[in-house]
């Protein structure tokens, strides 16, 4: 691929970019908070930087191969986290440093959700819609880099769902056909959205924060209106629908595909990932709501609808809050911590390493306890009622140890730069797995990080988000040969 | 009848043997001229050699005034094709054919007269399957036959001493069991046929044909012998076809461990089922039966293509340990050899395959043909029409028929409803009677009391 192709994608991508600083613009106005200069000095740098790189190379086209499918990735979280990072440093009274900006910029695009900032509730309208929309545009992004281009780049065993999603899905080229795939995602990823909205308003929202907290439910971000996130509403029929909505998302965008088309809800039950997740999620559930009424930590109907809401808020990896569970007693902070690695499902705007995966390593093991027992067996490792070849198996033990090494690599990092214990492995681990909130000091808030920290954690977001080996493939001589 | 078989395999051959001995006119069609030359030196029939599904070949095989086209090769398409040239070009009236995959049989409509013309569907890899099958579940019983969909079944044992009714005239059954209505249909001894009076006295090792509903079985079969645990541990040699299948019927409600010996089958086959524990590896290799503790394992079937593998994995697993052990045997003359002896259960494909085609060569409206004691025997179902005029069955009561000798009524299945033949029942229009004809020979005289007469019409 050469660098004027490169270029002209980038700026193309700048280009587009730069129309979705302009609802705030609107907000802005709606709400005379006066921010709308800062967003039309972004839209300005923004549209010149790409515009620079796209003009001279405009006829620099050719077919895209799957293989550029790793460099439009990682192209699309990384520069635009950079640009969209600039409204944030512009904002005048509210303005960030860079660190931080770019911190904000990349936690919203990789859905993240973790923040620097404080007093959330006093941000202007513009930069609060702002930050929902980042996320909200990654998880577009996620729901049609995880669905329609990672299987067919076949990251870490994700070549299994190739075969077994219909249609056009099925092809490994990325023109013509993922076009029509990613506008039918975009289509129900915006469905539920605007589902996700109306849901909220009828629960008593109004509707700046319905279409906010829509945003980042649906993209499972994380990012809140308020300080005290979905705890600020302190309402049981709010913590549902955001249930709901975060179960739904977590769930395989391309089960959602098929129940669209086909116009029916039986492959909900029948696909083992998903009943894998609504499982575990219940039996996780159990565990903390029983934890949490045993130690009286909290009373009976509050000790329900937290337990419920934090457990798949953290393992779905959206990581909104309506209690502190950092405090829980117990090993319940850490096990929630566990089930962000474990994340949502394959093909979901969740993060962490996948269901799917996780039921591998599983089955795996299983396979090689029954081989003890019958040394001659010969056992197939099946998701449901197909075989997963041993390539794919590989690629994910591959996947595993990667994600784990990544994950200690970059703790000792974070922890090099003085930050505790416990800081620093909640940090890494939610960056890594696009989770959010943390434990230690910053549990509130990722503010007090030192700046080397942030970088790191910058980087563990995107890495995390973009499946590891998208990443670290870009890094590899042998991509850039000709 | 004029009958063209088509392929002169296993079941090809044996079909045209029994078929042949019935005084039908046999044609055996096959691109192998050695197999037919062979057929042609042993059996009273004509070969032709050529593609079955050739309509010059089957031309010459006289399909323009045959009366049933059989297609048995090895290939479903060839078998479908020649069923459809058959009938397209020749108008033959009756075409069965074999076809073994499954994809063609899951969607229904397919074998229709205006789609692919096939009156008769054989599948005889299913057929042995659920023989075995019903030999697992009913531990015990040498034979298990259906009919009536199930409602009926007729059961070979063996009686062994210490069953109750062992020593005992036969009418004692009746009066220690009031509940369970039964019928000794006939007794083995000593391999001679005898037909059951109400004071014939059972003996040990006698092998006992009785006829009961279903639910009775398992009742009538303890006053024969010690009943046996139910199997739960099965051990299936050979991953073929029936090996395959009846591990999918059996998995869900036994341990099944099965052993193959090419490892990419082992593959396929655990790729394709989802509890049974597919072992790689020799079934007759002592080290290997050891390790997977054969000594606990309840059944051991042997499957596998090779007898005499079959027959020396069987007599090993019994040596190491296996309660019982059932043995797919294909050279007939190997049957007798072994079964009675360390194979508990001898099975001939052949013969469990046999019955589901001779169902539709009988005269009559017989819908179930189950041939017993290789060949010499019959079990057979027919549906009774006409009236006391017309037929020489309806409207009397079973005392009164004059059956030939040597043929028993069983059983009579009058909508779901069962009846145990006794002297005094009487047989309407649209019965299914069961019958048991100890010699074949008598078929012809059977099958001429179910025709309706000519009044009739």
């Amino acid at each position: 691929m050469s660098l004027r192709m490169i270029l002209r994608i980038l700026g193309l991508l700048l280009m587009m970019f730069s129309l979705t600083m302009v609802p705030p613009i609107a907000i802005s106005l709606l709400f005379g908070d006066g921010m709308w200069d800062a967003f039309l000095i972004a839209i300005a740098i923004t549209v010149a930087t790409g515009a620079a790189m796209y003009l001279p190379n405009r006829r620099a086209r050719r077919e895209l191969r799957t293989r550029d499918g790793f460099l439009i990735a990682a192209l699309f979280w990384g520069v635009l986290g950079l640009f969209g990072s600039l409204p944030l440093m512009l904002t005048g009274s509210a303005a960030l440093s860079f660190t931080d900006a770019v911190f904000e910029s990349f936690s919203g695009l990789t859905t993240t959700g973790a923040t620097v900032i404080t007093g959330i509730d006093f941000l202007p309208e513009a930069i609060l819609y702002y930050r929902q929309q980042l996320q909200w545009l990654g998880g577009m992004g996620i729901v049609v880099l995880a669905v329609a281009i990672l299987p067919t780049l076949g990251v870490g065993g994700m070549a299994l769902y190739r075969t077994e999603i219909p249609g056009p899905l099925k092809d490994s080229k990325l023109t013509p056909r993922i076009t029509e795939t990613a506008k039918a995602l975009w289509y129900i990823y915006a469905t539920l959205t605007l589902a996700c909205m109306l849901a909220y308003m009828a629960a008593g929202m109004d509707w700046f924060d319905a279409l906010g907290h829509s945003f980042s439910t649906v993209a499972i971000g994380g990012f809140s209106t308020h300080d005290a996130s979905i705890g600020y509403f302190d309402s049981a029929a709010i913590e549902a629908i955001c249930i709901a909505f975060m179960l739904i998302s977590a769930m395989s965008f391309s089960l959602h595909f098929m129940a669209w088309r086909e116009r029916r809800l039986s492959h909900y039950f029948e696909d083992p990932e998903a009943r894998f997740l609504l499982l575990y999620l219940a039996g996780l559930c159990a565990i903390a709501v029983i934890t949490l009424w045993l130690t009286g930590t909290e009373e009976t109907t509050i000790g329900l609808r937290h337990g419920i809401f934090e457990v798949v808020s953290v393992a779905t990896t959206a990581g909104f809050s309506v209690a502190d569970f950092s405090a829980w007693p117990g090993a319940l902070p850490l096990l929630l911590f566990i089930a962000a690695f474990v994340g949502a499902s394959s093909g979901s705007t969740g993060g962490g390493m996948k269901v799917i995966r996780i039921i591998l390593i599983i089955k795996q093991g299983m396979r090689e306890i029954m081989r003890l027992i019958h040394p001659n067996a010969v056992i197939a490792v099946k998701i449901g009622k197909v075989s997963v070849p041993d390539g794919i198996a590989q690629a994910v033990w591959g996947f595993f140890s990667a994600y784990v090494l990544l994950f200690f690599l970059m703790l000792v990092g974070v922890m090099a730069t003085g930050v505790d214990q416990v800081t620093a492995w909640s940090t890494v681990g939610s960056a890594l797995n696009n989770l959010g909130p943390a434990l230690g000091e910053a549990s509130l808030h990722y503010g007090d990080m030192p700046s080397t920290a942030k970088w790191i954690l910058v980087l563990a977001m995107l890495m995390g988000r973009l499946e590891i080996f998208t990443v670290l493939v870009l890094f590899t001589p042998a991509f850039w040969r000709k | 009848m004029k009958i063209i078989i088509l392929g002169a395999g296993q079941v090809g051959g044996t079909l045209a043997e029994h078929l042949a001995r019935e005084e039908n006119d046999i044609t055996v069609v096959d691109t192998d001229g050695e197999r037919l030359r062979e057929l042609h030196t042993r059996l009273d029939i004509r070969t032709v050699s050529g593609a079955a599904s050739y309509p010059m070949v089957l031309r010459q095989a006289g399909c323009e005034d045959a009366d049933m086209l059989i297609a048995v090769t090895n290939s479903d398409e060839v078998n479908m094709i020649a069923c459809q040239v058959a009938h397209t070009l020749f108008r033959t009236p009756t075409k069965i054919a074999r076809v073994r995959a499954t994809p063609y049989l899951a969607r229904k409509g397919l074998f229709a007269h205006e789609a692919v013309p096939i009156d008769v569907l054989i599948s005889p890899e299913q057929v042995v399957t659920d023989h075995i099958r019903r030999l697992i579940e009913h531990p015990g019983a040498l034979q298990v036959l259906e009919f009536a969909s199930g409602l009926v079944q007729l059961v070979a044992v063996k009686a062994f001493y210490g069953g109750p009714l062992v020593g005992q005239e036969l009418g004692f059954l009746r009066r220690h069991m009031p509940s369970v209505d039964t019928r000794v249909a006939a007794i083995y001894r000593r391999n001679r046929p005898i037909i059951p009076r109400g004071d014939t006295v059972i003996e040990a090792d006698d092998e006992v044909f009785f006829i009961a509903a279903r639910r009775d079985i398992r009742a009538v079969m303890s006053e024969l012998r010690r009943l046996d645990r139910d199997f739960r541990r099965v051990v299936i040699a050979g991953g073929g076809n029936i090996g395959e299948r009846l591990a999918e019927h059996l998995e869900h409600s036994h341990q099944v461990k099965m052993i193959e010996h090419n490892l990419e089958r082992c593959t396929q086959l655990s790729e394709r089922l989802d509890r049974t524990v597919v072992l790689h590896g020799s079934a007759t290799s002592k080290r290997l039966l050891e390790e997977e503790n054969i000594e606990d394992c309840d059944i051991f079937c042997a499957l596998t293509n090779d007898d005499e593998v079959n027959i020396m994995s069987s007599m090993l697993a019994k040596r190491m340990g296996a309660k019982k052990v059932l043995t797919l045997i294909n050279n007939a003359a190997y049957v007798d050899l072994v079964q009675g002896g360390e194979i508990d259960i001898a099975i001939s494909p052949q013969q469990a395959t046999i019955g589901s085609l001779l169902t539709h060569v009988r005269r009559g409206d017989i819908v179930n043909v189950h041939s017993l004691r290789r060949g010499a025997a019959e079990a057979i179902e027919a549906i009774a029409h006409g009236d006391s005029q017309s037929s020489r069955v309806v409207g009397r009561a079973i005392g009164e028929i004059d059956l030939p000798s040597g043929t028993t009524i069983g059983a009579i299945v009058r909508g779901k409803e069962v009846l145990i033949a006794h002297d005094d029942v009487v047989v309407e229009s649209g019965d299914h009677v069961i019958l048991f004809v100890v010699d074949k020979r008598r078929i012809r005289d059977v099958e001429r009391l179910f025709q309706v007469g000519l009044t009739f019409f």
